[in-house]
């Protein structure tokens, strides 16, 4: 630790810079890496000025136009112009409210690389500055370029994915959620043209009265229950699994746990949609209960189509589907218990339910509390395990979401299918909302942190 | 089997016992599997049978899926899922193992708030990033033509720095001393990776091709989304959840199950070779 500590001190902040440093360090600031350029790092400062005349020449040309316009979204509606040469109607485009907020947000990120890329010419001058002060060498390009592939390994090999992330998760997301804050639906045609609105979709869709509240507060409430009961019928079902295959009597075990195993081989699409097929009022499986005599020659089961019936069908697939990722994991870390904790039990006289909750389970919690975490938070976004098998259904007539509609599926239909862009937008965040709460609890009260250098 | 007549009466009644009773699951676990093989021989048409094993077999589903291409062009699928899949499996693992490295092995100041924000990302619901990435794309005027692969692979392969965890838990196991010795003997870091690390490391990098590989294959949602209406660039698992659409279901379930049935034999191999680095990523198996 100390070494680190030692690494980090020696720290050149732009705010030191702004405060101790020489002018020549100011100027940085408002000229890109004019301390480089007079300290001797020609081509890095050359760099940071084209950088600097790049973005200067984009607000002026675009810039500063698309973030004017977003602060309406835009008002020009398309028109229809009597064109007498042709003698037709001709259309003149008008503004396209998506396309105004998506160059909008992507000016804002661009200023904000401005802001980071002054804030790194300030580092970079006043790091020049206080060598020369020092009287120590200000390393040339060479040696910085050297230095990417050693102290700054970091930066060369994190540049591009981090700049992938950013372009298709981050910036998308931000796309995304500033939808929620506008009226951009198919409600009241607002499709092409549309305005801020504040937060009036997040009061709609909490507020208890109004219809869409009506639907988000039991599908919010279904998820949690359907990701709570995924989450742990998983849990146990695969620990107690892994125990029983692994119980010393049990033969082939490499068989069941392939035969259990091969059902994750096959890709989950093609899974789910052969189970929906199965289960249809005339599918297999009410073909086979018929053919045994256990329901009469024209019933079928209503597994997707009585609310309850389709809630508990959905988590035995669940638990179909997820049994054998746990019995996998389960089965790897049951052989890393350390066989002295069961060795002492057994001496202390203690049987196998004792030996099972006071040692295997505590074990199992302590390492996979990350894991069920993570599990909970893939069950509250499992779009495919409802999506292919019940599809949300049932659904009630009045309602855009089905008894079994997670908030994604509900948000997979509002914006792919019904075009409430907004709506999905607002439950896509409360989503986030819910997660969020949930994780940071479970990590406070769970004490499981666990610590990723403990085995080094 | 030493020993097993030894036992007493009750105690082998009870190992019998759970036998059959494993044997019960893993008929539950196996039946799905069983139905579509059969499904996808079957000589009969419709989704529908009245019974559960077919009055007659061919292997007509098969050769309808290459030789029909009336509606849906299963080669096409093919030959598109196959470029999706290695060019994206190609960056996302260059991404993938980066990220996990740097992460890993490196310690520079952003390096928690990094990992934090990542987590982060991870709590939105994976395909809202999707929609928007969908609008962006439909304004670029990619959701038609060639440019749709291109999408596609930006899609799969373009946020996979965030899938890092499991190669990161890898790096983790590798000893630090091994770094530091080099480093004693004058390696820049860039060496330690390259000379020391990646040599180490066949398995995880293995694992991540061959797991990213296969994302295309097992992915609908979002090639399904970009893909609309657009038949020539489906990949197969958008064509095969397609064959199920009321419209079609009647001539094609049976060669959609010969279709699943195709794409899970690659699929499955790919993942039992590699499900030991699974196992060891996610349980954080110690070495030795």
């Amino acid at each position: 630790m100390k070494t680190k500590k030692k690494k980090y001190a020696k720290n050149y902040t732009a705010i030191d810079a702004l405060k101790k440093g020489s002018l020549l360090t100011r100027i940085s600031a408002i000229v890109f890496g004019a301390g480089c350029l007079v300290g001797g790092q020609l081509v890095k400062g050359l760099l940071y000025l084209t950088v600097e005349v790049g973005i200067f020449l984009y607000m002026i040309q675009n810039g500063f136009y698309n973030l004017g316009k977003l602060i309406t979204l835009g008002d020009i509606e398309q028109q229809k112009v009597w064109n007498d040469a042709k003698s037709v109607y001709e259309y003149v485009d008008g503004d396209r409210s998506l396309i105004i907020l998506l160059y909008g947000i992507i000016t804002l990120a661009i200023l904000f690389v401005a802001i980071l890329l002054v804030r790194s010419s300030l580092k970079q001058a006043y790091k020049i500055q206080c060598l020369k002060e020092e009287g120590s060498h200000v390393p040339n390009l060479k040696e910085e370029v050297s230095e990417l592939f050693n102290g700054n390994l970091h930066i060369t090999l994190l540049a591009l994915p981090i700049g992938g992330v950013l372009a298709f998760t981050i910036l998308p997301l931000i796309f995304m959620i500033s939808m929620a804050f506008t009226n951009y639906s198919v409600e009241n045609s607002k499709l092409v043209l549309f305005d801020w609105v504040g937060l009036e979709n997040f009061k709609r869709l909490i507020s208890f009265g109004g219809s869409l509240g009506q639907t988000f507060w039991p599908v919010l409430g279904w998820t949690l229950i359907w990701a709570l009961v995924a989450t742990f019928s998983n849990y146990f079902l695969g620990l107690m699994l892994a125990l029983f295959i692994n119980w010393k009597e049990i033969r082939a075990k490499k068989m069941w746990r392939f035969f259990f195993v091969l059902t994750i081989a096959i890709p989950h699409f093609v899974t789910l949609l052969i189970i929906r097929t199965m289960l249809q009022p005339e599918g297999a499986v009410n073909i086979m209960l018929r053919n045994l005599g256990m329901i009469g020659a024209k019933e079928s089961l209503p597994f997707f189509t009585n609310a309850t019936w389709a809630r508990v069908s959905v988590i035995l697939i669940n638990i179909w589907v997820g049994v054998p990722y746990m019995l996998l994991q389960v089965t790897g870390i049951l052989q890393n218990i350390p066989q002295e904790l069961y060795e002492s039990a057994r001496v202390d006289g203690a049987g196998p339910v004792v030996t099972f909750t006071k040692i295997t389970l505590p074990y199992m919690m302590f390492i996979m509390m990350p894991y069920l975490i993570t599990t909970f938070t893939g069950n509250v976004n499992n779009f495919n395990v409802i999506f292919l098998t019940s599809q949300g259904l049932p659904r009630p007539v009045d309602s855009t979401a089905g008894k079994t509609d997670l908030l994604v599926t509900w948000l997979y239909k509002l914006t792919i299918e019904n075009q409430y862009y907004n709506v999905g937008a607002v439950i896509g965040i409360m989503t986030f909302v819910t997660l969020a709460i949930v994780s940071l609890i479970t990590f406070k009260f769970s004490g499981s942190n666990k610590n990723e250098e403990a085995f080094r | 089997m030493s020993g097993f007549h030894k036992y007493p009466l009750h105690k082998k009644v009870k190992i019998v016992g759970a036998h059959i009773f494993l044997a019960f699951l893993s008929m539950i676990w196996l039946i799905p599997i069983v139905w579509v093989i059969l499904t996808s021989f079957r000589g009969t048409k419709g989704s529908y049978s009245s019974t559960f094993f077919p009055t007659s077999y061919t292997l007509d589903n098969y050769k309808k899926l290459f030789t029909d291409f009336s509606v849906f062009s299963f080669p096409k699928m093919l030959f598109n899922t196959f470029l999706v899949a290695i060019v994206s499996c190609l960056i996302s693992t260059f991404f993938v193992i980066a990220v996990a490295y740097t992460l890993s092995r490196l310690r520079f100041r952003i390096r928690k708030p990094l990992m934090n924000t990542a987590m982060i990302i991870h709590l939105f619901p994976g395909f809202m990033s999707m929609i928007a990435v969908y609008y962006i794309i439909k304004m670029l005027g990619w959701t038609a033509g060639p440019m749709l692969r291109v999408a596609m692979i930006a899609v799969y392969a373009g946020g996979a720095g965030c899938g890092y965890h499991i190669a990161k838990g890898f790096f983790d196991t590798i000893p630090m001393a091994l770094d530091e010795a080099a480093m004693l003997d004058g390696a820049s870091k860039w060496q330690v990776l390259t000379k020391i690390i990646m040599p180490l490391s066949r398995p995880v990098v293995v694992y991540t091709l061959l797991t990213s590989f296969a994302g295309p294959f097992k992915d609908f949602m979002l090639a399904k989304v970009l893909c609309g209406p657009n038949r020539d660039y489906y990949t197969v698992a958008v064509g095969l959840y397609q064959m199920l659409d009321v419209e079609y279901i009647d001539q094609w379930f049976c060669s959609f199950a010969a279709g699943a049935v195709i794409i899970s034999i690659p699929v499955a191999i790919l993942f039992l070779s590699t499900q030991k680095y699974y196992v060891e990523g996610v349980s954080g198996a110690v070495k030795g």
